[in-house]
């Protein structure tokens, strides 16, 4: 893996502003969010401004609308109330199409969702052809690159099934980078890995944080959201009850709902766990 | 009782004659109707409730009334509408418009089979319906379709032999001609039998072969 962390300038970096942004507009900005299924409020008025270059993981228990969130910040859902702005762009609006709106997020799911038809390259390549409308000759130079950046120049012909579960998100994380986009969400991206295989892909986030992209990352692992994200979002029930630096919000919450949600986390068996101080960062 | 097989061996080139003509009636059957019936299927799933009523529909009618009857309304009956067709391309429509209906059923079983998670890989990645549809759906619905499209080609072999009706000289009705004149009823319809066996078999292991090397590493 040390290989991912070779210096210099890549296409993660490219586009991405590292600078501090503190008096610049959000790159995020959610203003009073809704959304229900079926009369059941899963998010109840969500307001959330990210900056930025910002790593903001977002933790909380089952339910409480953390999938929601992500999905309606990258049109998955539509949404009942409120506005979703990415880099100035009001993406509920009605007037932008697919490609637009994936120029801006990209996401990465829990369940890779790679098709499974084609080759990784393809995989890649398909919509920055299709999508972007590159030459196909530069979208696969791009797309090795990127495979490159991940650790898989190797399997760039292999179909997604010959591959691990954490080579198979990793690819996913590279044909996400190959729209160029200036957020990426994740939606429980070591979820449905075994644990063996969760700290290739977290070491792939770390390095796409440190490259100064801006990103959500709704997870689990504890060591990944204290030791790389800037801040931390906890939400529950709809709402989000906290949001502050890792170190502050993970050892004092301010809030009760918040202090449960940890012990309950710290001390019970399971995966919800696992992810505790299990990465070096 | 002994069976004669020397008054039918010398008609043999009337029978390949005839399978030669059912070859052709059903492979042309078999392309169009996959084409119509893949564009049904698709139609069939449309995020557009009068576009999905209209396939829904056309399946309806077509599987539930009988292929002859639909091979006698184009050839029998749209003559009445000023549309007169020779008995070949009525055949080929008819059977192309009938299975249209079952591939329709099919495609639909198949993009519906496709997980969720695969339209909104295609979504967030920037692609439009029907972009996610012809790179990301359909190709991984075709692919687990095979088998059903496999028993649809022999089926439709098979049901070419209604065109022996239209008085269309494939091998059905070959049979027909050469029964009546040598009267060696048995010996003639072993042959046709054999015949439409030795095409359905080809069919099937062609089949497989495709499906072999498509399916989904
Ligand atoms: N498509 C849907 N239809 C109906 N209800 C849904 C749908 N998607 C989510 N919900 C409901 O919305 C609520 C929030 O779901 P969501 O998936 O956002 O939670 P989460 O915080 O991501 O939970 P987890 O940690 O289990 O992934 C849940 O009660 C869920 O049952
Ligand atoms: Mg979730």
């Amino acid at each position: 893996m040390k290989r991912i962390y070779a210096k210099g300038k890549s296409i993660l970096d490219e586009g991405v502003n590292c600078g501090k942004t503190s008096g610049l507009p959000k790159i995020i900005s959610i203003k009073g969010l809704r959304k229900s299924f079926d009369g059941n409020e899963v998010l109840k008025g969500i307001d959330l401004e990210i900056d930025e270059g910002e790593v903001v993981s977002v933790i909380g228990p089952s339910g409480s609308g953390k999938s929601t969130l992500a999905r309606c910040m990258c049109r998955l859902e539509k949404i009942d109330g409120g506005t979703v702005t990415l880099s100035g762009v009001e993406i509920t609006s009605g007037v932008h199409d697919n490609g637009d709106i994936a120029r801006l997020v990209g996401m990465i799911f829990q369940q890779f969702n790679l098709y499974p038809h084609l080759t990784v390259l393809r995989n890649i390549t398909l919509s920055p052809v299709h999508v972007l409308g590159i030459p196909p000759g530069e979208a696969r130079e791009q797309a090795r690159e990127l495979l490159a950046q991940v650790g898989l120049e190797d399997k760039a012909d292999a179909r997604p099934g010959q591959l691990s579960g954490g080579q198979q998100q990793r690819v996913a994380i590279a044909r996400a980078l190959a729209m160029k986009p200036r957020i990426m969400l994740f939606d429980e991206p070591t979820s449905a890995l075994d644990p063996e295989l969760v700290g290739e892909v977290l070491e792939v986030m770390a390095r796409l944080a440190r490259s100064g992209m801006t990103m959500m990352v709704i997870t689990h692992e504890m060591g990944f959201a204290r030791e790389v994200s800037d801040r931390v979002v906890f939400m529950d029930d709809g709402n989000i009850v906290e949001s502050s630096a890792p170190a502050e919000l993970l050892a004092n919450p301010s809030q009760a709902r918040t202090r449960q949600f940890l012990q309950r986390l710290l001390a019970g068996p399971g995966k919800a766990g696992s992810g505790v101080s299990a990465y070096g960062f | 009782m002994g069976f004669d097989f020397s008054l039918v061996i010398p008609r043999m080139g009337m029978f390949i004659a005839g399978a030669m003509v059912t070859i052709e009636a059903s492979m042309l059957s078999i392309f169009f109707g996959a084409v119509l019936g893949i564009i049904v299927g698709i139609l069939r799933v449309a995020p557009l409730k009068p576009v999905k009523m209209a396939a829904a529909c056309y399946i309806y009618v077509i599987r539930g009334t009988p292929a002859l009857i639909q091979l006698f309304f184009i050839y029998f009956g749209l003559p009445a509408l000023g549309i007169n067709l020779s008995a070949m391309a009525s055949g080929v429509i008819g059977l192309s418009l009938n299975s249209a209906g079952y591939v329709g059923e099919i495609v639909r079983g198949g993009i519906e089979a496709v997980s969720r998670g695969q339209w909104e890989a295609g979504k967030v990645l920037g692609m439009s319906y029907l972009k996610s549809m012809r790179f990301v759906i359909l190709p991984q619905a075709l692919r687990n379709m095979l088998p059903a499209f496999g028993n649809e080609f022999v089926t439709l072999v098979k049901e070419s032999s209604l065109l022996s009706t239209l008085a269309i000289t494939e091998l059905t009705q070959v049979g027909q001609q050469v029964r009546s004149v040598t009267y060696a009823s048995f010996e003639t319809f072993i042959i046709v039998g054999a015949m439409y066996l030795v095409m359905t078999t080809i069919a099937t292991m062609g089949l497989r072969y495709v499906e072999k090397k498509w399916s989904v590493a």
